[in-house]
């Protein structure tokens, strides 16, 4: 087997560059500060709410996408695992008054293990089990709160809020500042594990399970893990949400919204890469958000339900899948 | 890494009683095959005779079947495929099966990155493709290749295992005659670096240039196991191809 | 008797009766499913569809539910032609099922659901027919007739589908077409329209079995959510594509998720439909009547 010098001055496409993290980091952080030194200019509290709604659904999207568009198994139940998350952090608060923070990872943890056990149980199986699995799971989960006096049940919880958070203005402001870093953090995350071995493992699973373990991948594994990271990331993006109303109850935690929207964003942005999830949570959460003062949420989200059906249908890549084909 | 001397000769896959059946279909049945380390096998046999069960039973794709599989000393029973991989345990698909969002480099890069290779991966991987003559087309899709290359980038997966065993699951059908030369020309290279070869195929000639040795299988038996020159000259063989050619 | 003794009774025998409309739900799902492998989730979403319709209707005509969902039957057949077009246009053809197929149903649940929100609002709704208010006893047992027609109807239903499917051409061809469109297009025959006429069928099936679920019980527009795990679980329990499979493991299944609402409280069945398909799937994903892969 010999080397050639010459054979290895490859094409871009195949060119397998050592991804270079610093940058995104960087870009990261400075895209935060801006965003959060604008936001301080204005003033108006809305806009950290905004920010806030749409920066939890940039880490709902981005989770999702880890197994879904890297490695092409469907989580239908993104709305269980984001309540689990919401309703971690409660019982956390109830029961030893911790907040936010270790609430976050709190939920981190018992979401993580309930995507590792669903994993576990179905991920031997075909792909469609996995997905029928979670779409049950989130209907129990939402019986099981209900039943669930502790939290309230159906009545729901209340957290009282503190008033304000220094150096923060508001704790509003306190809020948006915890998703944005989570938000970082996560995308951060999900850019990782793509350029990663494990990444390429997920895509070579994609693309032909079958022949990815006959060349050494190790599925099983992998999936997991990507189920187990899953899973953990969509808790928490809801820990903060008891947080951001004050009160939680089941019909919020386990909204509709977070159901299509974990599907609809990272399909609709662009599948398999981190940043498709961006752009789909980013632009559909804004026009959600606009939306919401001129029509009823039950239209907003139908709308919602339509654009992934289209879109699935007619740019299946996404948005960002559309713009690299027409290279 | 050839066997040799006197005594025990070693023994690089011993497949002992091996069979596996599907609900009441028996698809093999008491099949025994050894292989030496180097050694180049070819097994024909109709279609529907067991011959890519035997395959997937080796490989680890059907986790239970009857008997037991051994490479190099080691028991693979409970292995799933991908360690098996690890183990240098290597097959090709009848179908070629690329990762087809992945480029071709990128498809092999992917066995190198989960196997114990210390380098850089890119490198061991444009090795592999240089192997198959491939190398030109490292950024293409496995979608743009011809058929030929298709099956050459199937091999070039194997490669990067670097395999003690390849299985060779009909790697040449539906290729032409001098496209056939091209991939029996890249397993004897392979073969001559050291690994054994199954070599699975309906196409005569080439089974018959490649093979040490000759395994022939009907209706989920093994019936005949020799020098090529002797299997096909038995009754039983010749009629079961009567009319194949 | 104990009364214990004879709750269980009645559980079993309520739970026999429910399996009839459970068998009707899921025999739609036996067929594009377990026959066509295709991953219909939204098929209880419009089974729900089709309830609400039966409800409107009937109310506005005065007949019975049951009858009306037959009327309409057709319409969903044409719904679910439509429907399966769209599929293989978009998804089949370009090998796209795994994942954005599997996307465009939760897409067709979702709008299928929360549209029926947005037409009829959040309230239950129900239409009654005569019989609805009738039970027969039969010594310590409750045979209420809103559950008993159903199950009659399920009887009638699922066995001249059965009847068809093994009989006729075009039903032949729909239980090869999974297993070898090649050798069904070398017989001049299309397994592209075969496949839509049978996807078809089981969109109809699932609107047959919206009216037996009005006559059963008031439907609101998340009634379909539940359903998901049970209808999935009995069609893999029922062995894929088998159908008498499919209603022996809706019995089964009625039985068992209405003993434990009988003694744990009716809160409960989601529970028992996720861990009867969990189990099903960890210990036995052939089913009970199903070959091994």
């Amino acid at each position: 087997m010999s080397t050639t010098a010459a054979a290895l001055a490859v094409p871009p496409r195949s060119a397998a560059a050592r991804p270079r993290h610093l940058p995104f980091w960087l870009g990261a952080a400075v895209l935060g500060a801006g965003l959060f030194l604008a936001l301080r200019l204005v003033g108006n509290e809305y806009g950290y709410y905004a920010g806030y709604f749409i920066l939890q659904y940039v880490v709902l999207a981005s989770a999702w996408n880890i197994l879904g568009g890297y490695a092409g198994y469907v989580n239908f139940g993104a709305a269980g695992f984001m309540a689990t998350g919401a309703y971690t952090a409660i019982v956390l608060r109830k029961a030893t008054g911790l907040d936010l923070l270790p609430g976050i990872l709190a939920a981190a943890a018992v979401a993580g293990l309930l995507g590792l056990g669903t994993g576990y149980l179905t991920l031997r199986l075909r792909g469609v089990y996995f997905s029928i699995a979670t779409l049950c799971l989130a209907v129990v989960l939402h019986t099981l709160v209900v039943n669930w006096d502790y939290v309230g049940g159906s009545r729901g919880a209340y957290i009282v809020r503190p008033r304000e958070v220094p150096p923060f203005t508001s704790y509003g402001e306190y809020l948006f500042v915890v998703m944005l870093v989570l938000a970082i953090l996560t995308v951060g995350i999900a850019r990782a594990v793509q350029h990663s071995r494990i990444g390429r493992g997920l895509q070579a699973i994609r693309d032909n399970e079958r022949a990815a373990e006959a060349v050494g991948v190790p599925t099983l594994r992998l999936k997991l893990v990507a189920a187990t990271l899953c899973g953990a990331l969509m808790g928490v993006a809801g820990a903060p949400l008891p947080y951001y109303s004050g009160y939680l109850n089941p019909d919020a935690a386990f909204s509709l919204s977070y159901a299509v929207n974990a599907i609809a964003m990272p399909l609709i942005g662009g599948a398999g890469t981190w940043a498709g999830p961006v752009i789909g949570a980013v632009l559909l959460g804004a026009l959600q958000q606009a939306a919401t003062v001129t029509i009823s949420s039950a239209l907003n989200l139908w709308i919602v339900g339509w654009m992934l059906v289209v879109f699935v249908a007619l740019a299946p890549r996404g948005i960002l899948g559309w713009f690299q084909g027409r290279r | 890494m050839s066997g040799g001397g006197t005594g025990a000769e070693p023994v690089l896959l011993r497949a002992e009683g091996v069979g596996k059946r599907f609900g009441g279909f028996v698809a093999l049945q008491g099949v025994d095959v050894t292989l030496r380390p180097g050694e180049r096998l070819g097994l024909i046999g109709p279609n529907g005779s067991g011959k890519s069960t035997f395959v997937n039973c080796v490989s680890g794709d059907f986790a239970q079947h009857d008997g037991t599989v051994t490479l190099a000393g080691q028991a693979l029973d409970g292995l799933k495929p991908h360690r098996r991989a690890r183990l240098g345990l290597a097959r090709t698909f009848q179908l070629p099966q690329p990762f087809g969002s992945l480029s071709v480099l990128e498809n092999v890069r992917v066995p190198v990155l989960f196997s114990a290779n210390a380098g850089s991966a890119t490198a061991r991987a444009m090795e592999c493709l240089e192997v198959v003559e491939l190398a030109g087309k490292a950024g293409k899709l496995p979608r743009e290749l011809t058929q030929v290359e298709q099956r050459r980038l199937e091999l070039a997966r194997a490669v990067a295992l670097d395999p003690r065993l390849l299985i060779a699951d009909e790697a040449m059908a539906g290729l032409s005659h001098a496209e056939v030369d091209q991939i029996l020309a890249l397993l004897r290279r392979l073969n001559a670096a050291g690994t054994a070869v199954i070599m699975i195929e309906h196409i005569m000639r080439a089974v018959t240039e490649f093979s040490e040795r000759l395994v022939v299988f009907v209706a989920g038996r093994k019936v005949a196991d020799g020098p090529p020159r002797d299997v096909l000259a038995m009754p039983e063989v010749e009629s079961a191809y009567l009319g194949k050619q | 008797m104990h009364p214990d003794l004879v709750l269980l009774l009645n559980g079993v025998v309520s739970g026999l009766l429910l399996g009839g409309l459970y068998a009707i739900a899921a025999s739609g799902l036996a067929i594009s499913f377990g026959m066509l492998d295709i991953v219909n989730i939204a098929h209880p979403a419009l089974m729900v569809a089709s309830a609400f319709a039966v409800v409107a209707v009937g109310t506005w005509l005065g007949l019975d539910p049951l009858l009306v969902a037959v009327l309409l039957a057709p319409l969903f057949y044409v719904l679910g032609t439509g429907i399966y077009a769209a599929y293989h246009h978009f998804f089949e053809r370009r090998g796209d099922e795994a994942l954005q197929g599997l996307a465009f149903f939760f897409g067709i649940m979702f709008i299928v659901e929360v549209g029926l929100v947005m037409a009829f609002g959040p309230e239950q709704r129900f239409l009654d027919p005569p019989y609805a208010f009738v039970t027969w006893r039969l010594g310590e047992i409750d045979v209420p007739l809103r559950m008993l027609v159903p199950l009659l109807l399920a009887a009638v239903v699922v066995g001249s589908l059965l009847l068809w499917l093994r009989s006729s051409f075009t039903g032949l061809a729909i239980a090869a077409v999974a297993q070898d469109a090649e050798a069904l297009r070398l017989m001049a025959v299309d397994p592209v329209r075969v496949k839509r006429l049978a996807f078809g069928i089981s969109v109809a099936l699932g609107a047959v079995a919206g009216g037996a679920l009005v006559v059963v019980q008031p439907v609101e527009p998340t009634s379909g959510q539940i359903f998901i795990g049970r209808v999935f679980a009995i069609c893999i329990m029922g062995g894929m594509g088998s159908l008498p499979g499919c209603v022996a493991a809706a019995l089964l299944f009625g039985v068992v998720e209405n003993v434990t609402a009988s003694f744990a409280g009716p809160s409960w069945s989601p529970a028992v439909a996720f861990g009867w398909l969990l189990l099903v799937l960890a210990v036995r994903p052939q089913g009970l009547f199903g070959r091994t892969a």
